[in-house]
């Protein structure tokens, strides 16, 4: 079942072009990263899935309701936590997650609202003043009123912004269990793209207003040749004839040279290593890296796609 | 749609706790201001000024008072509610769920009422010791208190939505709320203006909201109960129908 179809979505602000016909498609029970710079336009395009924008040209369907005409619906099934961190600061927590199950039609909740408020561990907080609140405890808030009404589809623009580690491993401890055993689909955008690696299975890259990278993880992971062999060299020259797989190198404060080279598997290590002794280079450090995500961001990102 | 669905009733709780948790500024200082009003004015005027036969000026006053506070209140919290949560940021708690334009619009409304009527029932249980008041037509009374708080609720839920900071709410209050309220006959009766001023104020719906209001106490009115209420519903007709357009087209709400 498709949770969420973005079909040629654009919208300007002032003749500024904030998204530039972007289309995808969510299958329920993915957990999909949203990615891109800041300015990319990715929370344009959440506030668009949530119907706070009206896209000019194109149409958001949640679970096949449409965001603009069948509304109603469509907010039924979504959850968002949006990027700002506000509050209502007339209110306890409890009474904010009360008043948000009722917007959303839901009375009695107050068995879920506990599991919720132990799952964020907000439930010594419970009875709290918003105001009282710390930044990281109003973030949990935030989570906690997106996820009051159960929905199938869970949005999350930049949910760990600034906040300390217990929260980011409480958050993604829930978020992972609520998509893996409850099969909700879960939307994610952040910065920090360790996270991003280890969460999702799908990712789009955002850059000014066009998605410019979509595709699994691994085979976004699998994009990018191979792993890096990071020397340091403590005497002598890299040889001329391997040059050509330094993918940058940064000089050492007079002790050496550091070299990044490109490796497509294991087996190539050995022969580098040889050359280098052949020509009287000593290793002082050395090191093997797999690529990662953010080797990715960075070169679709500069080069516009890979 | 129903009218009283768990998100109606939700978010209208949601605005009675708000302004009950403020309740002292909410309430007891309007209460405060009108009794003032009436000390001051019904101490400079009281026997020189008889605007209806047998009915001293500060009888007169009270009604007037207690209208003005009732219609001002209204505006005040449907307007102040939203204009808060616009600045703040948390009127995205109401534009994310499932809720009805109608029902945002009437939870707002409904609200707004309670606070107008309760300190309009305030200022009244007050200034009542200071007067002798009848009750000519009752139905009167409730009917333009609670059309002329809804009234002013839907006005304060259109200026909410469309200032984006509080002095252009503050504008929309100075310059017209409080003149339009101030011109309507709170202190006067419209008989005792020049002719000129007299049918201006013809064109002001605030006069026939406490024209009428008056009209349950005293039996008597500058104009009929009956006229008021057809201008007063027709004026909350077109309020109403702005507000919804303006919510459903997400004017200022959703970009």
């Amino acid at each position: 079942m498709t949770a969420i179809q973005i079909n040629s979505v654009e919208k300007s602000y002032k003749g500024f072009k904030a998204l530039k016909g972007v289309s995808l498609t969510i299958e329920q029970g993915e957990f999909f990263g949203l990615l891109g710079p800041n300015g990319a336009g990715k929370t344009t395009l959440i506030s668009t899935i949530a119907g706070l924008i009206r896209p000019d040209v194109g149409s958001v369907k949640i679970h096949g309701h449409d965001v603009v005409t069948d509304f109603r619906e469509a907010r039924r099934k979504l959850g968002v936590v949006p990027q700002e961190l506000v509050f209502d600061p007339f209110f306890t927590v409890r009474e904010t997650l009360r008043l948000q199950s009722g917007y959303f039609g839901i009375k009695n909740n107050d068995k879920w609202i506990d599991e919720v408020m132990d799952n964020l561990d907000l439930t010594n907080k419970a009875d709290v003043n918003m105001r009282a609140l710390s930044g990281g405890m109003k973030r949990r808030v935030l989570v906690a009123q997106a996820l009051v009404h159960k929905p199938p589809v869970i949005v999350l623009d930049e949910p760990t912004a600034g906040v300390d580690v217990e929260l980011r491993q409480t958050l993604w401890k829930f978020i992972s269990r609520l998509n893996r055993e409850g099969g909700h689909t879960v939307v994610l955008t952040t910065h920090y793209l360790e996270e991003a690696q280890a969460m999702c299975q799908r990712v789009a890259m955002l850059k000014s207003g066009q998605v410019v990278a979509l595709d699994t993880m691994s085979a976004l992971l699998r994009r990018v040749s191979g792993s890096q062999l990071i020397v340091h060299l403590n005497s002598g020259e890299l040889p001329p004839d391997l040059r050509h797989l330094v993918s940058h190198d940064e000089h050492g404060n007079g002790s050496g040279n550091k070299y990044s080279l490109r490796v497509n598997d294991y087996a190539e290590v050995e022969p580098i290593l040889a050359r280098l002794r052949e020509s009287g280079a000593v290793i002082d450090e050395m090191q093997l890296q797999q690529a990662d995500l953010e080797d990715i961001f960075i070169q679709i990102m500069e080069k516009g796609a890979l | 749609m129903s009218v009283v669905s768990v998100g109606f009733r939700t978010l209208f709780y949601k605005e009675m706790l708000r302004f009950w948790k403020v309740a002292t500024q909410t309430i007891a200082a309007p209460i405060l201001t009108a009794m003032l009003y009436l000390l001051i004015f019904g101490h400079v005027l009281e026997g020189r000024v008889e605007v209806y036969p047998g009915v001293s000026y500060t009888a007169f006053l009270v009604p007037g008072l207690v209208m003005m506070s009732v219609l001002q209140n209204a505006f005040a919290n449907a307007s102040s509610s939203l204009i808060q949560s616009k600045i703040t940021g948390n009127l995205v708690f109401i534009l994310l769920p499932p809720l009805s334009h109608w029902e945002i619009l009437l939870a707002y409304v409904a609200a707004s009422v309670v606070r107008g009527v309760a300190v309009g029932a305030g200022v009244f249980a007050i200034t009542a010791w200071f007067a002798h008041l009848s009750f000519a037509a009752p139905l009167w009374i409730i009917v333009f208190a609670l059309l002329g708080a809804a009234i002013l609720g839907t006005l304060g839920v259109i200026a909410g939505i469309w200032a984006d900071k509080f002095d252009q709410l503050a504008a929309f209050q100075n310059f017209l709320i409080m003149p339009a309220t101030f011109l309507a006959g709170v202190f006067y009766s419209i008989h005792s203006l020049p002719r000129f001023w007299q049918a201006v104020s013809h064109f002001n719906p605030f006069f026939y909201m406490i024209d009428g209001f008056r009209h349950g106490f005293f039996g008597q009115s500058d104009i009929s109960p009956w006229t008021s209420l057809a201008i007063v519903s027709a004026f909350f007709a077109v309020l109403a129908a702005v507000a919804i357009n303006l919510l459903r087209g997400g004017y200022k709400l959703r970009h």
